[in-house]
């Protein structure tokens, strides 16, 4: 009853047949798609496979070094993922801001959960280290993408609003706060979305794949609140520290928007 | 008052020389594109002239708190930005972005009057029209009770009735309280009958500076 099924080499082309049967009836209906579903699968093969081998070494090797350069490397990934991500031509020092707002805000919050919530020795324990780095830079990485979209959108389409509060006296603080306050709440809605409709509308990847990996749910549930918590906090403060100091670049040293 | 000496912007102003008098009416008039809003962008410190020198009371612009200026000076421009929720919300969020203590309704109906706005505080300001939004930035800058009033068209949605007499409230607020009005207008009308001072403008430069 409580043996985990350990996935047969068949067992996984058969699901890989189970999507090539999606992809004909794409391809049926005349959805020019197949394509990407094609490539998507296939890449998503090759990545998972290339990590789960990384993850072996990691694990076996557990160095500081390896670990801080896994987290190192995740941190670069999202920043260009959230530049490469918006549409429109981002200053040097948003950049800057951008950066230092993931690093700040998901690296302390990684910090507190492993070593006071989780409290894993050796602080570099690879096994809870990287997949937790993951899950909170993940994260933060798409709530700082829509913070810098619905930010940079604002303080662009809304330039008329926020010269019309500086000439009537608003520093630029209060200029800007109402897009501030919007990018702020777009960004962190996602989190709030999941963690609402979580155990009723859905049941989070993590934990699914730890029940089906054959760990009690429980325990399953137990890491989910956690991270979940984790998540929240992580997402919340890189978002804050990159709204609060983001908007400011909008502005010169004379009050006046650049 | 202000006072520019060799002011250049872009290639849109380049003023050798200009004086700005206190407690008076100072029309500035020009063809479009001549600089007029620029100029008052430059006066409310919106904006920095590339080279030059511009003082109010004797003191440069560069070395003055922009935001103290501001309060002090305020801007009103030709298309007012109108901030969401009603007509109240539109007045007092002046007074807050300037942190000044917030006023009664009887004060905010007054100053309704004074720009001939006929409508309730409780009405939401989107739907009004654009000679409505802009009384009601006019009405907003009032309440501020600054120093030097900073008008871009402020009456350039109007009908010549209601125009006239916003402006004749306008112009009898400012001399009773020693107010300094500097307003850009496209009416030479307006400009010859209600101001002290007529300043002219084409292509950036000064052409005409006169009393009137």
């Amino acid at each position: 009853m409580n043996q985990v099924i350990d996935l047969q080499i068949w067992q996984m082309l058969a699901a890989y047949i189970f999507v090539l049967i999606v992809m004909l009836i794409v391809k049926l209906k005349g959805i020019p798609r197949e394509k990407e579903l094609l490539i998507s699968s296939v890449r998503m093969t090759i990545q998972l496979i290339l990590t789960g081998y990384l993850l072996i070494y990691l694990f076996d090797t557990s160095s500081p070094l390896y670990t801080i350069l896994v987290l190192i490397g995740m941190e670069v990934f999202s920043v260009h993922n959230i530049i490469k991500r918006t549409k429109r031509k981002l200053s040097a020092e948003l950049i800057r801001i951008i950066a230092f707002s993931m690093a700040a805000g998901t690296i302390s919050c990684l910090l507190y959960f492993l070593l006071v919530v989780v409290r894993i020795s050796p602080w570099y324990h690879a096994r809870y280290f990287i997949p937790i780095a993951g899950m909170l830079i993940g994260n933060s990485m798409t709530g700082i993408s829509i913070g810098v979209s619905r930010l940079t959108e604002g303080m662009e389409l809304q330039k008329n609003i926020i010269e019309g509060a500086l000439m009537l006296g608003a520093t630029p603080k209060m200029a800007a706060k109402q897009i501030v306050d919007h990018a702020f709440d777009s960004a962190i809605l996602p989190t709030i979305n999941s963690m609402v409709g979580m155990g009723i509308v859905f049941l989070p990847g993590m934990m699914t794949g730890q029940i089906l990996s054959g760990t009690s749910p429980v325990t399953a549930i137990e890491y989910q609140i956690a991270i979940m918590l984790g998540i929240l906090g992580s997402v919340a403060l890189s978002v804050i520290l990159f709204v609060q100091l983001g908007y400011q670049t909008f502005f010169n040293d004379q009050s006046q928007l650049i | 008052m202000f006072s520019l000496r060799e002011v250049k912007y872009k290639h849109i102003l380049d003023i050798e020389e200009m004086n700005i008098e206190k407690s008076k009416v100072t029309c500035i008039i020009g063809e479009s594109g001549s600089g007029k809003s620029t100029l008052l962008r430059l006066l409310n410190k919106l904006i920095s002239c590339d080279s030059g020198k511009i003082t109010y009371n004797q003191q440069d612009l560069n070395s003055c708190d922009s935001v103290q200026l501001r309060r002090t000076v305020v801007m009103l421009a030709q298309l007012p930005a109108i901030f969401p929720g009603t007509i109240r919300d539109n007045l007092l969020i002046g007074l807050k972005f300037a942190e000044k203590p917030a006023v009664n309704d009887d004060k905010l109906l007054h100053v309704l009057n004074m720009v001939h706005l006929n409508k309730s505080l409780d009405d939401e300001s989107d739907p009004l029209s654009g000679g409505e939004k802009q009384r009601l930035a006019l009405g907003r800058v009032i309440l501020l009770d600054p120093e030097v009033f900073l008008l871009d068209e402020p009456s350039s949605a109007l009908d010549e009735d209601t125009e006239r007499f916003i402006i004749e409230n306008l112009v009898a607020y400012t001399k009773e309280n020693s107010k300094t009005l500097i307003m850009v207008t496209h009416s030479k009308k307006v400009a010859q009958i209600y101001s002290d001072n007529i300043i002219e403008l084409s292509q950036g430069k000064i052409v005409r500076a006169r009393e009137v």
